[in-house]
């Protein structure tokens, strides 16, 4: 029994959720070796070698690799797969493209999202948006298996020593091409490497009053959020969606300012460690999660707390 | 250019979900029951590039029990004009699923294949991607924006980031996001008609599809419930907490 785990980096370092998902692959107790994919990517593999626990890490480096092409990608994976009965990655938007591509081709089925290890073949895992978790039993060989990376405690980045061994980059599939980007460029952290999250919903009203947010998250240090419906306003990008199809966070803190808390945006934040919500609705569902709840005006109540922080 | 579009029959988005007393599965008697939303996104999707002149037949598929008829007819009341139900056991899994789109896709000759990119009720994200890979096409997951021309399609996807476009030759397999479309509503009319239009049943017998079991269903249970908190009266009591009592600022 061997695991590979498809680290999630930006060239020279390891997403946090890497460090989530080695965790979950350090509970299934076999070795585990890392595998690091890029254009460019041989710091982020020397970071994977410092982890705690792992053997070995595989870098792979080309052009084919550039734009985390899942039909690339996935061919790179099922190269390797023969030595492993485990292949993981934290959940992304690059593995949730990739890695049910990689089941397929192994004819093994998939796990998604866990967010428990219980065996090495019997995991939970959050359906119906998070309103029931299944126990689930995989019956395949070959485990293929997304980790809900707000699940699981981070790993030690430090304390390992693994050997680094290049591996041979996929051909270019031709049938699928890169284009373009359109990245939202921020100073804040990432939503889900955040320690913090000010969050806006519907309540905000428009793209011009999240700029109330976004002060107060430059104050906290934190990454700026928001409900689907903030999102579907136009009020901001899609990538700040919290929610079961968003990000799913789980930061220290995490404050929902005109959010009335649909289930779908709970079932995104709710393992956050404390949870602030703000709205004029003493009704709104958000309170029933919130360990502080204050009913009032988002438009009096941010000025305030910004200033007074 | 035929279409085939996925339509999965999951309980209602707005119906809230109980877990049976005995831990086996959800509870899903006397529940409302309705297309998967992000299959509902799919099938407007469809219906649009047939409005447009790009599609020239639409066809609905579905992997189900016979009441998924229901959401077939539903599709072919919001404009798809022809649909097929594989029929299944409920909960059929994702790679199974899979292979059924994969013969029928090849049967039909469909030259492009838009499916939800989640159904609401198993969470898995995971059908769109294997049936790329088992038709070894590409795959333009999590769309937001699709455009076909000529021989190949572009597709803006929804990544942790932003937005990403990839160019794909066609025959492709799109999985929609929430922002691609607002779905329209079925009208009276167009739903007595959809009654008359063509509904096939198969199995996965038929399509020579071979089902196993790759998953297993252990138990169901309620999630933890997070206990609400306290009420502050003020911005100063909040800010007095937060330091205090939880330390997080």
């Amino acid at each position: 029994m061997a695991t590979l785990l498809i680290a999630e980096h930006n060239g020279t370092e390891l997403a946090p959720a890497t460090l989530s998902a080695l965790t979950a692959a350090q509970q299934i107790g076999s070795e585990i070796t890392i595998l690091v994919a890029g254009a460019n990517a041989k710091a982020a593999a020397d970071a994977a070698a410092q982890c705690s626990g792992v053997s070995k890490v595989l870098l792979a480096e080309g052009d084919s690799l550039a734009h985390e092409l899942a039909e690339n990608l996935s061919e790179l994976i099922v190269s390797l797969a023969g030595d492993y009965s485990h292949i993981m990655a934290p959940s992304n938007s690059v593995s949730k493209d990739t890695m049910p591509r990689v089941s397929a081709l192994l004819d093994v089925g998939q796990l998604s999202d866990i967010t428990a290890v219980l065996s090495d073949a019997q995991f939970q895992r959050p359906i119906y948006a998070g309103n029931a978790i299944a126990t689930v039993t995989s019956k395949d060989a070959k485990k293929v298996i997304t980790v809900r990376a707000a699940a699981f405690d981070k790993a030690a980045a430090t304390g390992g020593s693994a050997s680094i061994e290049s591996v041979a980059a996929p051909a270019e599939n031709t049938a699928a091409t890169w284009v373009g980007d359109e990245l939202s460029k921020s100073e804040r952290p990432e939503l889900t490497a955040a320690d913090r999250i000010v969050s806006g919903g519907r309540g905000v009203g428009s793209a011009e009053n999240f700029a109330l947010i976004e002060a107060l998250a430059d104050k906290l240090g934190a990454a700026v959020g928001a409900s689907r419906a903030a999102v579907d306003s136009g009020f901001v990008a899609n990538d700040l969606q919290v929610g079961q199809t968003g990000k799913i966070v789980a930061p220290s803190l995490y404050m929902a300012f005109g959010i009335s808390g649909a289930i779908q945006h709970l079932a995104g934040m709710k393992d956050s460690k404390v949870i602030v919500a703000v709205n004029k609705d003493e009704e709104a569902p958000i309170f029933q999660v919130a360990d502080y709840g204050l009913v009032g005006d988002l438009f009096d109540v941010l000025p305030e707390l910004t200033e007074k922080l | 250019m035929k279409v085939l579009v996925g339509v999965k029959r999951v309980i209602d988005y707005n119906v809230k979900v109980r877990v049976k007393s005995d831990n086996t599965d959800v509870d899903l008697s006397n529940t409302k029951m309705a297309i998967n939303p992000f299959c509902e996104i799919a099938v407007e999707e469809a219906i649009r590039l047939k409005e447009a002149g790009v599609a020239t037949e639409v066809i609905a598929v579905s992997v189900g029990t016979t009441a998924s008829q229901e959401q077939l007819r539903t599709a072919l009341a919001l404009g798809a004009d022809r649909a097929i139900l594989v029929e299944s056991e409920d909960g059929a899994e994702p790679l199974n699923v899979a292979k059924a789109f994969a013969k029928i896709m090849e049967q039909e000759q469909a030259s492009l294949v838009i499916l939800g990119k989640q159904s609401i009720d198993s969470d898995n994200n995971q059908v769109g991607q294997m049936l790329a890979a088992l038709t070894k096409r590409p795959q333009g997951t999590f769309a937001s924006k699709v455009a076909v021309d000529g021989d190949s399609v572009s597709v803006t996807r929804e990544i942790d980031g932003g937005l990403r476009t990839v160019k794909l030759a066609l025959p492709a397999i799109v999985t929609t996001d929430l922002r691609l479309n607002e779905p329209r509503f079925a009208k009276l009319p167009d739903i007595m008609k959809a009654k008359r239009k063509p509904l096939e049943t198969k199995t996965f017998a038929d399509l020579g599809v071979e089902v196993k079991q790759h998953i297993q269903l252990d138990k169901v249970e309620a999630p933890a419930t997070r206990q609400g908190g306290v009420k502050v009266g003020s911005v100063d009591e909040l800010i007095q907490k937060l330091k205090d009592e939880a330390k997080v600022i």
